[in-house]
């Protein structure tokens, strides 16, 4: 490759990134492609050069020398650097792929057995002030019918995916056990004619567990989400029965014998953090120590700020905090090859290991759809019943595929301006739809009362991840795809 | 100029991403292979770019990326509906969507017809 005079004189500058070190070493992670290179060398000289400003190829190449590197090693350097994007010229400046989603077979669907709850929690987002889903005057349980056409829907709608995924969802999806019973063993079988395989998850709040039950899980090796809160004093301000009664001393018991019985597929709780129940450690010693759940995650509960349970800004610092030392502890634990289950470091540890850039926040109305209990169509478990991201009915011809595309269309990560200066978008890409709506008033608007944090948050995990990758990289294999 | 296959020396692909693109940089630097070569052990993890009409959406060539013509699209007497129907390269052709719909309405055969396929200007 010769250099000609014009590539001479065009200005260098760095590309889009993040820098971080960890285990001594320094590293860039590329964005928007997401890939993560350790840096060396003459590279760190480069990055630090054009740190304060664009410089030509030949001042840049001058100085290199200047400070004693050989010209063919400033040269080689200079190719990775721009081969990789680290590096930028104008006369490379490439359009951003801005690729049109034109095919997207359905992978998952969440089956809202049933509306209705046996608790009340203050929260919840199907019932809460910020509600959006109108399931008054709906059906209160789904039909083993239409749970079997949604089933027939993803068969037919999966295109030449071999693994599809049914999750069973509520309301508190055990009220509707027969149902999701008759599912199962209708979309194995339905699935074995079609040449794919099923798999299911169910979550629920666990209070309805019987022995049965359990062992209907076990055998049908389905994953579990159990939806708790942490010890007695915490689980109990939010999740509680209709008579404002607590759920922990009903839950408890029956989720230990879920964990002591059902051992063919991941049992996790999912905590639901609010301006009370933010204590993450706490939290996560009892469900780990005391329960003896394996993997514990954590989301706080989208709430409008007015809230009383809305969690505000100093909250959530203190909960990055927290996340800062379980991830911590993540570390230390995969530097003796231990697993850990804290499952918010684990889950971006993994999309980081694989170099995630999304299009997409997530998969709703992409691969994954909602169906709620009269068959209505949604964006996802959240939006089922609800006017906003309704996406056709299972009894009026399926997916309205001119909706889905519209709104594909509108929330592409190119479609979220506020996002495309910011670094944390491979794996953030503006986040949950219904957050923003609620929050923002807009379901394609970004979340950016959660930029910082996610920023932060993206920080800590890149740094777990270097040292890992360089104190102990086999252990990395574990994220492998399965 | 540096080598074709050596290695990084001042970038450390780390993830699994910067691994497939150090692969590509790899694999795009020196010479291009065409696919009709197939894949070679003296080359391992080169591009091998399909050849033929329309898998290259390069307008302009006047070669091939081997050097000659026969990498380039079937000339046009010898596909005619398929460069003027199908062709993702318009340039060379009248063009079927937009700019000549009728251009081989009276050309049902091209081999018996094609006299009835005039000229076409812009």
């Amino acid at each position: 490759m010769s250099v000609g005079m014009e590539t001479q004189t065009q200005p260098y500058r760095l590309g889009e990134y993040h820098s971080f070190s960890a285990a001594g070493t320094e590293f860039l992670y590329l964005v928007p492609s997401g890939s993560i290179f350790a840096v060396e060398g003459i590279a760190k000289l480069v990055i630090e050069l054009l740190g304060s400003g664009e410089m030509s190829r030949e001042a840049l190449v001058a100085k290199l020398v200047e400070l004693g590197c050989s010209r063919e090693e400033v040269e080689n350097t200079l190719q990775e650097l721009t081969e990789v994007d680290a590096l930028q010229c104008d006369l490379q400046e490439k359009e951003p792929l801005a690729v049109p989603v034109q095919e997207f077979p359905l992978q998952r669907i969440v089956l809202n057995t049933t509306n209705q709850c046996n608790l009340a929690c203050t929260y919840c987002y199907e019932y809460s002030e910020d509600k959006i889903a109108q399931s008054a005057g709906k059906e209160k349980f789904m039909s083993k019918e239409i749970a079997e056409a949604s089933v027939e829907m993803l068969i037919r709608e999966s295109a030449h995916r071999p693994n599809l995924h049914v999750t069973f969802f509520g309301g508190e999806t055990l009220l509707n056990f027969s149902v999701m019973r008759s599912t199962v063993e209708y979309a194995k079988r339905r699935g074995a004619e079609q040449g794919k395989k099923v798999e299911f998850s169910l979550t629920t709040n666990g209070t309805l567990l019987t022995e049965e039950i359990v062992d209907f899980l076990s055998e049908h090796r389905i994953g579990v989400t159990v939806s708790m809160d942490g010890d007695k004093e915490l689980n109990d301000r939010q999740r509680v029965f209709h008579d404002g009664k607590g759920s922990y001393d009903v839950l408890v018991p029956k989720v230990k014998q879920l964990l002591k019985r059902h051992r063919t597929n991941s049992i996790g709780a999912r905590v639901t953090l609010t301006a009370g129940v933010s204590d993450v450690r706490r939290i996560y010693r009892h469900l780990t120590e005391e329960v003896g759940f394996q993997a514990v995650g954590f989301a706080p509960a989208t709430a409008s700020p007015q809230r009383l349970y809305h969690i505000g800004g100093q909250k959530m610092d203190s909960i990055l905090d927290q996340f800062s030392e379980l991830a911590a502890e993540y570390r230390d634990y995969a530097l003796q090859n231990r697993q850990h289950g804290f499952t918010n470091a684990s889950d971006t540890l993994k999309e980081l290991h694989t170099g995630i850039s999304k299009a997409y926040a997530c998969g709703a109305g992409l691969g994954m759809l909602g169906v709620g209990t009269e068959g209505n169509i949604g964006l996802c478990h959240r939006f089922v019943d609800s006017p906003i991201g309704k996406m056709g009915s299972i009894k009026e011809g399926g997916i309205n595929k001119t909706v889905r595309r519209e709104f594909l269309n509108t929330h592409h990560i190119g479609a979220r301006y506020d996002c495309h200066t910011c670094w944390a978008r491979p794996v953030c890409a503006g986040g949950c739809y219904h957050e923003a709506y609620i929050n923002q008033g807009n379901t394609s608007a970004a979340n950016l009362h959660h930029c910082d944090w996610i920023r932060g948050w993206n920080d800590v995990c890149l740094k777990v991840y270097g040292e890992i990758a360089i104190q102990n990289p086999e252990f990395l294999n574990r994220f492998a795809e399965n | 100029m540096r080598k074709d296959n050596i290695e990084m020396a001042s970038l450390r692909a780390i993830n699994r991403k910067a691994k497939q693109v150090e692969e590509i940089a790899k694999a795009e630097r020196g010479d291009l292979l065409a696919l009709q070569n197939g894949p070679s052990a003296n080359a391992p993890g080169k591009v091998y770019h399909p050849m033929g009409c329309t898998l290259n959406f390069t307008p302009g060539w006047e070669v091939d990326i081997s050097g000659g013509t026969a990498g380039l699209c079937q000339p046009v007497e010898r596909d005619l509906f398929d460069c003027y129907l199908g062709c993702g390269w318009p340039g060379h052709v009248p063009d079927h969507l937009t700019n000549a719909p009728n251009w081989t309405d009276k050309c049902a055969s091209a081999v018996n017809d094609w006299r009835n396929v005039d000229i076409v200007f812009p």
